[in-house]
Protein backbone atom coordinates (compact mmCIF):
# COMPACT_ATOMS: atom_id res chain seq x y z
CA UNK A 1 0.00 0.00 0.00
CA UNK A 2 2.72 2.18 0.38
CA UNK A 3 4.65 2.65 -2.30
CA UNK A 4 8.51 2.90 -2.00
CA UNK A 5 9.29 5.02 -5.33
CA UNK A 6 8.15 8.14 -3.44
CA UNK A 7 10.71 8.39 -1.50
CA UNK A 8 13.63 10.61 -2.24
CA UNK A 9 16.69 9.54 -3.67
CA UNK A 10 19.20 10.26 -1.25
CA UNK A 11 17.15 8.24 1.48
CA UNK A 12 16.98 5.50 -0.99
CA UNK A 13 20.71 5.11 -1.40
CA UNK A 14 21.24 5.91 2.21
CA UNK A 15 19.31 2.84 2.86
CA UNK A 16 21.11 0.31 0.39
CA UNK A 17 23.88 1.20 2.87
CA UNK A 18 22.42 0.94 6.23
CA UNK A 19 20.95 -2.65 5.10
CA UNK A 20 24.62 -4.09 4.68
CA UNK A 21 25.11 -2.49 7.68
CA UNK A 22 22.32 -3.93 9.63
CA UNK A 23 24.74 -6.66 11.66
CA UNK A 24 26.44 -3.52 12.90
CA UNK A 25 26.50 -3.55 16.76
CA UNK A 26 23.48 -1.98 18.01
CA UNK A 27 23.04 1.01 19.97
CA UNK A 28 19.92 0.20 22.07
CA UNK A 29 19.29 -3.45 22.81
CA UNK A 30 16.55 -5.05 24.59
CA UNK A 31 16.20 -8.69 25.33
CA UNK A 32 13.02 -10.25 27.21
CA UNK A 33 11.98 -7.23 28.65
CA UNK A 34 8.15 -7.21 30.69
CA UNK A 35 7.18 -3.54 31.38
CA UNK A 36 4.48 -2.80 33.83
CA UNK A 37 2.29 0.10 35.36
CA UNK A 38 1.13 -1.53 38.62
CA UNK A 39 -0.26 -4.41 37.73
CA UNK A 40 -0.86 -3.69 33.59
CA UNK A 41 1.53 -5.13 31.38
CA UNK A 42 2.54 -2.28 28.40
CA UNK A 43 5.15 -4.07 27.38
CA UNK A 44 5.04 -8.15 26.59
CA UNK A 45 8.56 -9.86 25.72
CA UNK A 46 10.34 -7.41 23.97
CA UNK A 47 13.46 -8.02 22.06
CA UNK A 48 14.83 -5.27 19.93
CA UNK A 49 18.16 -4.09 18.80
CA UNK A 50 18.17 -0.41 17.04
CA UNK A 51 20.47 -0.41 14.47
CA UNK A 52 22.99 3.07 15.24
CA UNK A 53 22.76 3.88 11.61
CA UNK A 54 19.61 5.41 10.63
CA UNK A 55 16.32 6.26 11.81
CA UNK A 56 14.18 3.43 13.14
CA UNK A 57 10.63 3.87 13.79
CA UNK A 58 8.13 2.47 16.66
CA UNK A 59 4.67 1.72 14.40
CA UNK A 60 1.11 0.45 16.55
CA UNK A 61 -2.26 1.25 17.55
CA UNK A 62 -2.74 3.00 20.52
CA UNK A 63 -1.80 1.55 23.39
CA UNK A 64 0.66 -0.98 21.99
CA UNK A 65 3.42 0.66 24.54
CA UNK A 66 5.30 2.19 21.73
CA UNK A 67 5.42 5.68 23.90
CA UNK A 68 6.00 3.09 26.88
CA UNK A 69 8.96 1.50 24.60
CA UNK A 70 10.49 5.12 24.21
CA UNK A 71 10.06 6.06 27.45
CA UNK A 72 12.01 3.01 28.76
CA UNK A 73 15.21 4.23 26.46
CA UNK A 74 16.11 7.31 28.42
CA UNK A 75 14.00 5.85 31.88
CA UNK A 76 11.16 8.47 31.72
CA UNK A 77 9.18 6.10 32.69
CA UNK A 78 10.70 6.50 36.19
CA UNK A 79 8.50 9.28 36.99
CA UNK A 80 5.24 7.48 36.97
CA UNK A 81 4.95 5.41 40.15
CA UNK A 82 4.11 2.08 40.28
CA UNK A 83 6.00 1.06 37.09
CA UNK A 84 8.59 -1.42 36.63
CA UNK A 85 11.05 -3.59 34.21
CA UNK A 86 11.18 -7.20 33.93
CA UNK A 87 14.42 -8.42 31.51
CA UNK A 88 17.88 -6.58 30.12
CA UNK A 89 18.26 -2.95 27.83
CA UNK A 90 21.52 -1.88 27.35
CA UNK A 91 22.84 1.59 25.27
CA UNK A 92 26.35 0.54 23.84
CA UNK A 93 26.41 -2.62 25.63
CA UNK A 94 25.99 -1.02 28.90
CA UNK A 95 23.38 -1.85 31.45
CA UNK A 96 20.86 1.11 30.84
CA UNK A 97 18.66 0.07 33.88
CA UNK A 98 21.67 0.66 35.97
CA UNK A 99 23.64 3.55 34.38
CA UNK A 100 23.71 6.92 35.93
CA UNK A 101 20.48 8.59 34.97
CA UNK A 102 21.68 11.71 34.22
CA UNK A 103 24.66 10.87 32.04
CA UNK A 104 22.27 8.37 30.19
CA UNK A 105 19.75 11.27 29.42
CA UNK A 106 22.51 13.61 27.89
CA UNK A 107 23.47 10.91 25.64
CA UNK A 108 19.60 9.83 25.06
CA UNK A 109 17.90 13.00 24.41
CA UNK A 110 13.77 13.23 23.77
CA UNK A 111 11.45 14.94 22.01
CA UNK A 112 7.62 15.06 22.81
CA UNK A 113 4.39 14.47 21.15
CA UNK A 114 3.35 18.54 21.84
CA UNK A 115 6.24 21.12 21.82
CA UNK A 116 7.15 21.91 25.49
CA UNK A 117 9.51 24.62 25.45
CA UNK A 118 10.37 26.38 28.32
CA UNK A 119 8.65 29.96 29.20
CA UNK A 120 12.25 31.85 28.47
CA UNK A 121 14.16 32.64 25.33
CA UNK A 122 14.69 30.74 22.46
CA UNK A 123 18.48 31.54 23.52
CA UNK A 124 17.62 30.15 27.05
CA UNK A 125 16.03 27.27 25.78
CA UNK A 126 18.62 25.67 23.74
CA UNK A 127 20.97 26.80 25.91
CA UNK A 128 19.44 25.24 28.95
CA UNK A 129 20.67 21.54 28.59
CA UNK A 130 24.28 22.53 27.98
CA UNK A 131 24.31 24.77 31.08
CA UNK A 132 22.88 21.87 32.84
CA UNK A 133 25.71 19.58 32.42
CA UNK A 134 28.45 22.62 32.17
CA UNK A 135 29.09 21.86 28.36
CA UNK A 136 30.41 25.35 27.31
CA UNK A 137 31.94 28.37 28.74
CA UNK A 138 30.05 31.73 28.30
CA UNK A 139 31.24 32.55 24.96
CA UNK A 140 31.40 28.89 23.27
CA UNK A 141 27.99 28.97 24.19
CA UNK A 142 26.82 31.24 22.12
CA UNK A 143 28.23 28.71 19.49
CA UNK A 144 26.72 25.59 20.71
CA UNK A 145 23.28 27.47 20.18
CA UNK A 146 23.14 28.55 16.42
CA UNK A 147 25.01 24.94 15.75
CA UNK A 148 22.37 23.80 17.20
CA UNK A 149 19.18 26.01 15.84
CA UNK A 150 20.80 25.44 12.33
CA UNK A 151 21.04 21.28 12.62
CA UNK A 152 17.28 22.01 13.89
CA UNK A 153 16.50 24.47 10.88
CA UNK A 154 15.31 27.21 12.37
CA UNK A 155 18.51 29.76 12.85
CA UNK A 156 17.73 31.39 9.90
CA UNK A 157 14.09 31.90 11.47
CA UNK A 158 15.26 33.35 14.53
CA UNK A 159 18.33 34.66 14.56
CA UNK A 160 17.23 38.18 14.79
CA UNK A 161 15.21 37.34 17.89
CA UNK A 162 16.79 35.22 20.43
CA UNK A 163 15.80 36.99 23.75
CA UNK A 164 12.65 36.88 22.37
CA UNK A 165 9.94 34.30 24.34
CA UNK A 166 9.97 30.91 22.87
CA UNK A 167 6.08 31.23 23.10
CA UNK A 168 6.18 33.48 19.97
CA UNK A 169 7.19 30.86 17.50
CA UNK A 170 4.73 28.99 15.86
CA UNK A 171 4.06 25.41 16.87
CA UNK A 172 6.06 24.09 14.47
CA UNK A 173 9.06 26.14 15.10
CA UNK A 174 8.41 25.12 18.76
CA UNK A 175 8.99 21.91 17.84
CA UNK A 176 12.02 22.33 15.75
CA UNK A 177 13.16 24.34 18.92
CA UNK A 178 12.88 21.20 21.12
CA UNK A 179 14.46 19.47 18.68
CA UNK A 180 17.34 22.12 18.67
CA UNK A 181 17.38 22.29 22.44
CA UNK A 182 17.71 18.15 22.82
CA UNK A 183 20.38 18.41 20.52
CA UNK A 184 22.34 20.81 22.30
CA UNK A 185 23.92 18.28 24.43
CA UNK A 186 25.29 16.39 21.53
CA UNK A 187 23.41 13.47 22.30
CA UNK A 188 24.26 9.90 20.82
CA UNK A 189 20.45 9.28 19.87
CA UNK A 190 17.91 11.33 19.75
CA UNK A 191 14.06 10.10 21.12
CA UNK A 192 11.13 11.05 18.75
CA UNK A 193 7.61 10.47 20.16
CA UNK A 194 4.87 11.39 17.80
CA UNK A 195 6.60 14.77 17.39
CA UNK A 196 3.96 15.69 14.70
CA UNK A 197 1.32 14.72 16.24
CA UNK A 198 0.17 18.31 16.85
CA UNK A 199 1.52 19.90 14.04
CA UNK A 200 -0.06 20.77 10.30
CA UNK A 201 0.73 19.22 7.06
CA UNK A 202 3.65 21.39 6.41
CA UNK A 203 5.00 21.83 9.84
CA UNK A 204 5.42 18.25 9.22
CA UNK A 205 7.01 17.87 6.78
CA UNK A 206 9.59 20.53 7.72
CA UNK A 207 10.53 18.22 11.23
CA UNK A 208 10.72 15.15 8.68
CA UNK A 209 13.21 16.93 6.28
CA UNK A 210 15.25 17.36 9.91
CA UNK A 211 14.64 14.30 10.66
CA UNK A 212 16.37 12.85 7.54
CA UNK A 213 19.31 15.14 7.77
CA UNK A 214 19.34 14.38 11.46
CA UNK A 215 19.63 10.91 10.55
CA UNK A 216 23.26 11.66 9.11
CA UNK A 217 25.41 11.92 12.42
CA UNK A 218 22.81 10.37 15.47
CA UNK A 219 20.35 7.68 15.65
CA UNK A 220 16.89 8.93 15.71
CA UNK A 221 13.97 6.54 17.10
CA UNK A 222 10.57 7.97 16.41
CA UNK A 223 7.17 6.57 17.62
CA UNK A 224 4.44 7.32 15.15
CA UNK A 225 1.16 5.78 13.95
CA UNK A 226 1.38 7.65 10.74
CA UNK A 227 2.45 4.88 8.49
CA UNK A 228 3.21 7.00 5.32
CA UNK A 229 5.46 9.21 7.62
CA UNK A 230 7.15 5.90 8.84
CA UNK A 231 7.44 4.88 5.39
CA UNK A 232 9.35 8.21 4.35
CA UNK A 233 11.71 8.70 7.00
CA UNK A 234 13.03 5.94 8.54
CA UNK A 235 15.42 2.78 7.68
CA UNK A 236 13.76 0.32 9.98
CA UNK A 237 10.25 -0.23 11.15
CA UNK A 238 9.26 -1.87 14.41
CA UNK A 239 5.52 -2.81 14.59
CA UNK A 240 3.59 -3.25 18.27
CA UNK A 241 0.19 -4.65 18.10
CA UNK A 242 -2.17 -4.12 21.72
CA UNK A 243 -1.01 -5.75 24.43
CA UNK A 244 2.84 -4.69 23.89
CA UNK A 245 4.14 -7.44 22.35
CA UNK A 246 6.33 -6.47 19.20
CA UNK A 247 5.07 -8.53 15.70
CA UNK A 248 7.97 -7.56 13.33
CA UNK A 249 11.06 -5.81 13.12
CA UNK A 250 13.11 -5.35 9.57
CA UNK A 251 14.17 -3.06 7.62
CA UNK A 252 11.20 -0.31 6.10
CA UNK A 253 11.38 -1.12 2.62
CA UNK A 254 11.53 -4.81 3.77
CA UNK A 255 8.63 -4.65 6.46
CA UNK A 256 6.64 -2.48 3.81
CA UNK A 257 6.71 -3.98 0.67
CA UNK A 258 6.26 -8.39 2.08
CA UNK A 259 5.20 -8.42 5.52
CA UNK A 260 6.05 -11.70 7.49
CA UNK A 261 3.39 -11.61 9.81
CA UNK A 262 -0.21 -12.07 8.92
CA UNK A 263 -1.11 -9.31 12.14
CA UNK A 264 1.01 -6.43 10.42
CA UNK A 265 -0.34 -7.14 6.83
CA UNK A 266 -3.27 -6.82 8.65
CA UNK A 267 -2.12 -3.46 10.08
CA UNK A 268 -0.31 -1.84 7.19
CA UNK A 269 -3.74 -2.59 5.16
CA UNK A 270 -5.84 -0.74 7.60
CA UNK A 271 -7.76 -3.20 9.45
CA UNK A 272 -7.21 -2.24 12.28
CA UNK A 273 -5.26 0.07 14.53
CA UNK B 1 -51.86 17.16 25.98
CA UNK B 2 -53.46 17.21 29.11
CA UNK B 3 -54.54 19.63 31.41
CA UNK B 4 -52.61 17.90 34.68
CA UNK B 5 -49.40 17.80 32.58
CA UNK B 6 -49.72 21.01 31.77
CA UNK B 7 -50.48 22.34 35.22
CA UNK B 8 -47.16 20.29 36.36
CA UNK B 9 -44.96 21.88 33.78
CA UNK B 10 -46.07 25.71 35.15
CA UNK B 11 -45.89 24.58 38.50
CA UNK B 12 -42.01 23.50 37.70
CA UNK B 13 -41.21 26.58 36.03
CA UNK B 14 -42.23 28.72 39.08
CA UNK B 15 -40.43 26.36 41.64
CA UNK B 16 -37.37 27.19 39.44
CA UNK B 17 -38.11 30.93 39.10
CA UNK B 18 -38.48 31.12 42.47
CA UNK B 19 -35.27 28.78 43.43
CA UNK B 20 -33.12 30.94 41.09
CA UNK B 21 -34.01 34.54 42.41
CA UNK B 22 -33.52 33.24 46.10
CA UNK B 23 -29.73 31.84 45.38
CA UNK B 24 -29.62 35.64 43.11
CA UNK B 25 -30.51 37.30 46.44
CA UNK B 26 -28.49 34.93 48.54
CA UNK B 27 -25.06 36.13 46.25
CA UNK B 28 -26.70 40.36 46.34
CA UNK B 29 -26.59 40.05 50.30
CA UNK B 30 -22.89 38.66 50.18
CA UNK B 31 -21.83 41.87 48.33
CA UNK B 32 -23.77 43.76 49.96
CA UNK B 33 -22.18 42.87 53.28
CA UNK B 34 -19.28 44.88 51.92
CA UNK B 35 -21.10 47.77 50.84
CA UNK B 36 -22.40 48.29 54.03
CA UNK B 37 -18.97 48.13 55.70
CA UNK B 38 -17.45 50.09 52.95
CA UNK B 39 -20.34 52.71 53.26
CA UNK B 40 -20.29 52.94 56.94
CA UNK B 41 -16.56 52.82 56.99
CA UNK B 42 -16.44 55.80 55.16
CA UNK B 43 -18.91 57.88 56.12
CA UNK B 44 -17.92 57.79 59.70
CA UNK B 45 -14.29 57.79 59.18
CA UNK B 46 -13.33 59.94 56.19
CA UNK B 47 -13.57 62.96 57.94
CA UNK B 48 -10.37 62.05 60.00
CA UNK B 49 -8.92 61.25 57.23
CA UNK B 50 -5.98 63.75 56.08
CA UNK B 51 -2.25 64.15 55.53
CA UNK B 52 -1.52 64.90 58.92
CA UNK B 53 -3.05 61.76 60.48
CA UNK B 54 -1.13 59.94 58.29
CA UNK B 55 2.13 61.46 59.44
CA UNK B 56 1.67 62.33 62.87
CA UNK B 57 2.07 61.09 65.90
CA UNK B 58 -1.37 60.58 68.32
CA UNK B 59 -1.48 63.25 71.04
CA UNK B 60 -3.44 64.34 74.54
CA UNK B 61 -3.37 60.90 75.47
CA UNK B 62 -4.04 59.61 71.90
CA UNK B 63 -7.20 61.54 71.91
CA UNK B 64 -6.20 63.85 68.98
CA UNK B 65 -2.80 63.94 66.62
CA UNK B 66 -2.18 61.00 63.61
CA UNK B 67 -1.38 57.45 63.48
CA UNK B 68 2.11 57.70 62.00
CA UNK B 69 3.39 54.92 64.29
CA UNK B 70 0.92 52.26 63.78
CA UNK B 71 1.07 52.50 60.65
CA UNK B 72 4.87 52.07 60.33
CA UNK B 73 4.48 49.62 63.36
CA UNK B 74 1.96 47.72 61.36
CA UNK B 75 4.64 47.77 57.88
CA UNK B 76 7.03 46.64 60.41
CA UNK B 77 5.12 43.36 61.30
CA UNK B 78 3.86 42.22 58.34
CA UNK B 79 7.02 42.76 56.39
CA UNK B 80 8.40 40.40 59.55
CA UNK B 81 6.07 38.14 59.27
CA UNK B 82 6.59 37.61 55.11
CA UNK B 83 9.81 37.22 55.24
CA UNK B 84 9.77 34.69 57.90
CA UNK B 85 7.09 32.60 55.95
CA UNK B 86 7.54 33.03 53.04
CA UNK B 87 10.68 31.30 52.33
CA UNK B 88 9.21 28.15 54.62
CA UNK B 89 6.01 28.05 52.41
CA UNK B 90 7.76 28.09 49.36
CA UNK B 91 10.21 25.37 50.48
CA UNK B 92 7.38 23.20 51.88
CA UNK B 93 5.13 23.45 49.14
CA UNK B 94 8.21 22.91 46.56
CA UNK B 95 8.63 19.77 49.25
CA UNK B 96 4.86 18.33 48.65
CA UNK B 97 4.35 19.04 45.89
CA UNK B 98 7.64 18.28 43.15
CA UNK B 99 9.45 15.43 45.97
CA UNK B 100 7.14 14.21 48.40
CA UNK B 101 5.74 10.59 47.52
CA UNK B 102 2.40 9.64 48.71
CA UNK B 103 2.64 8.03 52.26
CA UNK B 104 1.30 8.56 55.68
CA UNK B 105 3.62 11.10 56.50
CA UNK B 106 2.75 13.13 53.68
CA UNK B 107 -0.81 12.65 54.66
CA UNK B 108 -0.15 13.35 58.17
CA UNK B 109 1.71 16.88 56.99
CA UNK B 110 -1.20 17.57 54.78
CA UNK B 111 -3.83 17.11 57.75
CA UNK B 112 -1.22 19.42 60.22
CA UNK B 113 -1.23 22.37 57.62
CA UNK B 114 -4.46 22.65 56.88
CA UNK B 115 -5.70 22.22 61.16
CA UNK B 116 -3.04 25.17 61.26
CA UNK B 117 -5.74 27.04 59.34
CA UNK B 118 -8.39 26.34 61.13
CA UNK B 119 -6.34 27.61 64.59
CA UNK B 120 -8.17 30.62 66.07
CA UNK B 121 -6.05 33.62 66.06
CA UNK B 122 -6.26 34.42 69.78
CA UNK B 123 -4.66 30.84 70.07
CA UNK B 124 -1.57 31.97 68.26
CA UNK B 125 -1.43 35.10 70.29
CA UNK B 126 -1.42 32.95 73.21
CA UNK B 127 1.38 30.52 71.96
CA UNK B 128 3.36 33.40 71.00
CA UNK B 129 3.04 34.96 74.39
CA UNK B 130 4.45 31.71 75.67
CA UNK B 131 6.83 30.23 73.11
CA UNK B 132 8.37 33.38 71.33
CA UNK B 133 8.08 35.69 74.41
CA UNK B 134 8.87 33.43 77.33
CA UNK B 135 10.63 30.41 76.81
CA UNK B 136 12.71 32.37 73.64
CA UNK B 137 12.78 35.07 75.43
CA UNK B 138 12.66 37.27 73.04
CA UNK B 139 10.15 39.72 75.12
CA UNK B 140 7.18 41.55 73.86
CA UNK B 141 8.63 42.51 70.20
CA UNK B 142 8.26 42.94 66.68
CA UNK B 143 10.05 40.00 66.40
CA UNK B 144 7.78 37.90 68.27
CA UNK B 145 4.83 39.67 66.71
CA UNK B 146 6.45 38.72 63.26
CA UNK B 147 7.02 35.13 64.05
CA UNK B 148 3.63 34.56 65.81
CA UNK B 149 1.69 36.29 62.79
CA UNK B 150 4.06 34.05 60.31
CA UNK B 151 2.75 30.85 61.75
CA UNK B 152 -0.84 32.27 61.12
CA UNK B 153 -0.08 32.90 57.83
CA UNK B 154 1.96 29.95 56.74
CA UNK B 155 -1.12 27.67 55.33
CA UNK B 156 -1.98 30.38 53.53
CA UNK B 157 0.97 30.84 51.65
CA UNK B 158 2.05 27.34 51.26
CA UNK B 159 -1.66 26.18 49.92
CA UNK B 160 -0.92 29.09 47.64
CA UNK B 161 2.52 28.27 46.81
CA UNK B 162 1.19 24.42 45.99
CA UNK B 163 -1.32 25.82 43.92
CA UNK B 164 1.19 27.54 41.78
CA UNK B 165 3.38 24.90 41.35
CA UNK B 166 0.64 22.31 40.74
CA UNK B 167 -0.33 24.71 37.71
CA UNK B 168 2.93 24.55 36.11
CA UNK B 169 2.83 22.04 33.55
CA UNK B 170 4.07 18.30 33.71
CA UNK B 171 5.49 19.10 30.18
CA UNK B 172 8.00 21.30 31.64
CA UNK B 173 9.17 19.30 34.02
CA UNK B 174 9.52 16.38 31.67
CA UNK B 175 11.10 18.43 29.87
CA UNK B 176 14.05 19.35 32.03
CA UNK B 177 14.57 15.73 33.42
CA UNK B 178 14.38 14.73 29.58
CA UNK B 179 17.78 17.15 29.34
CA UNK B 180 19.76 15.21 32.29
CA UNK B 181 19.06 17.93 35.01
CA UNK B 182 18.43 16.35 38.27
CA UNK B 183 14.95 17.23 39.77
CA UNK B 184 15.93 19.63 41.88
CA UNK B 185 17.65 21.52 39.02
CA UNK B 186 14.33 21.20 37.37
CA UNK B 187 12.48 22.72 40.15
CA UNK B 188 14.92 25.49 40.61
CA UNK B 189 15.36 26.66 37.09
CA UNK B 190 12.13 26.11 35.07
CA UNK B 191 9.30 25.11 37.77
CA UNK B 192 9.49 27.78 40.18
CA UNK B 193 10.44 30.38 38.14
CA UNK B 194 6.90 29.88 36.22
CA UNK B 195 5.21 29.49 39.44
CA UNK B 196 6.30 32.77 40.59
CA UNK B 197 3.23 35.15 39.84
CA UNK B 198 0.97 32.50 41.60
CA UNK B 199 2.95 32.70 44.64
CA UNK B 200 3.44 36.52 44.87
CA UNK B 201 -0.06 36.47 44.63
CA UNK B 202 -0.61 34.15 47.47
CA UNK B 203 2.04 36.14 49.23
CA UNK B 204 -0.06 39.23 49.34
CA UNK B 205 -3.61 37.27 50.66
CA UNK B 206 -0.82 36.37 53.00
CA UNK B 207 0.39 39.96 53.69
CA UNK B 208 -3.17 41.40 54.00
CA UNK B 209 -4.10 38.79 56.29
CA UNK B 210 -1.43 39.68 58.61
CA UNK B 211 -1.98 43.35 58.96
CA UNK B 212 -5.43 43.05 59.90
CA UNK B 213 -4.88 40.55 62.56
CA UNK B 214 -5.26 41.53 66.26
CA UNK B 215 -5.22 38.74 68.35
CA UNK B 216 -1.96 37.19 67.56
CA UNK B 217 0.09 40.76 68.33
CA UNK B 218 -1.77 41.44 71.01
CA UNK B 219 0.10 39.90 73.89
CA UNK B 220 3.65 39.75 71.64
CA UNK B 221 4.11 42.58 70.29
CA UNK B 222 1.57 45.73 70.69
CA UNK B 223 2.21 48.81 72.78
CA UNK B 224 -0.57 50.81 73.96
CA UNK B 225 1.59 54.15 73.10
CA UNK B 226 4.89 54.87 72.21
CA UNK B 227 6.52 57.72 71.86
CA UNK B 228 8.64 56.77 68.84
CA UNK B 229 9.05 54.54 66.19
CA UNK B 230 10.67 51.11 66.78
CA UNK B 231 14.55 51.52 66.38
CA UNK B 232 15.19 47.25 66.57
CA UNK B 233 13.21 44.31 66.19
CA UNK B 234 13.44 43.70 69.77
CA UNK B 235 11.03 46.95 70.75
CA UNK B 236 7.22 47.05 70.74
CA UNK B 237 5.17 48.59 68.28
CA UNK B 238 1.90 49.93 67.81
CA UNK B 239 0.05 48.69 65.47
CA UNK B 240 -3.24 49.71 63.25
CA UNK B 241 -5.90 47.08 64.48
CA UNK B 242 -4.62 47.14 67.95
CA UNK B 243 -4.68 51.20 68.18
CA UNK B 244 -8.14 50.89 67.35
CA UNK B 245 -9.10 48.31 69.73
CA UNK B 246 -7.03 50.58 72.64
CA UNK B 247 -8.82 53.57 71.69
CA UNK B 248 -12.56 51.96 71.88
CA UNK B 249 -12.32 49.91 74.68
CA UNK B 250 -9.13 50.83 77.08
CA UNK B 251 -8.46 54.90 76.71
CA UNK B 252 -9.92 56.96 79.87
CA UNK B 253 -12.10 58.87 77.19
CA UNK B 254 -12.73 57.07 74.14
CA UNK B 255 -15.92 58.28 73.48
CA UNK B 256 -13.65 61.29 72.88
CA UNK B 257 -12.05 59.26 69.83
CA UNK B 258 -14.61 57.99 67.70
CA UNK B 259 -13.59 59.56 65.02
CA UNK B 260 -10.27 58.94 65.26
CA UNK B 261 -11.16 54.86 65.98
CA UNK B 262 -13.13 55.07 62.09
CA UNK B 263 -10.17 57.06 61.02
CA UNK B 264 -7.98 54.45 61.54
CA UNK B 265 -10.18 51.50 60.81
CA UNK B 266 -10.46 53.27 57.31
CA UNK B 267 -7.00 53.67 56.61
CA UNK B 268 -6.48 49.23 57.93
CA UNK B 269 -9.98 48.52 55.48
CA UNK B 270 -8.43 50.61 52.45
CA UNK B 271 -4.79 48.86 53.18
CA UNK B 272 -6.39 45.53 53.12
CA UNK B 273 -8.85 45.98 50.28
CA UNK B 274 -6.02 48.10 47.79
CA UNK B 275 -3.88 44.39 48.45
CA UNK B 276 -6.80 42.11 47.97
CA UNK B 277 -7.90 44.06 45.05
CA UNK B 278 -3.69 44.64 43.86
CA UNK B 279 -3.60 40.35 44.26
CA UNK B 280 -6.97 39.63 42.23
CA UNK B 281 -5.77 42.29 39.21
CA UNK B 282 -1.96 40.67 39.38
CA UNK B 283 -3.70 37.08 38.88
CA UNK B 284 -5.62 38.33 35.84
CA UNK B 285 -3.24 39.82 34.07
CA UNK B 286 -0.30 37.21 35.23
CA UNK B 287 -2.95 34.90 33.83
CA UNK B 288 -3.80 36.40 30.73
CA UNK B 289 0.10 36.78 29.86
CA UNK B 290 0.93 33.37 30.64
CA UNK B 291 1.26 31.30 27.45
CA UNK B 292 1.07 27.84 27.97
Amino acid sequence: MVDGGTMPHAVASTRAWVRRNLELRPIIETKHVNFYYGAERALHDVSLAIPADGVTAIMGPSGCGKSTLLRMFNRMYELYTGSRVEGRVTFLGQDLLRADVVALRRHIGMVFQRPNPFPKSIFDNVAYGPRVHGMAKKSALGETVEQSLCRAALWDEVKNRLKKSAFSLSGGQQQRLCIARALAVRPRVLLMDEPCSALDPKASDRIEETIRELAEELTVVIVTHNLQQAARVSDYTAVFLAGGEMAEFGPTEDLFNAPQDQRVRDYLEGRFG
Amino acid sequence: MTDQSRDNRRRRRAIQTIAFSLLGMASVASFLALGVILYFMISQGSGAISWQFLTEFPRKAMTEGGILPAVVGSFYLTLGAIAVSLPLAVASAVWLSEYARRGWHVRLIRIGISSLAGVPSIVFGLVGLAFFVKVLGIGVSVLAGALTLSMLILPVLIRAAEEALGSVPTSFREGALALGSTRWHAVRTVVLPAAVPGIMTGAVLGISRAVGETAPIMFTAAAFYMSHLPQSPFDKVMALPYHVFVMATESPSYWKTKDLQFGTALVLLGLVLTMNLGAVVWRTRARRRKQW
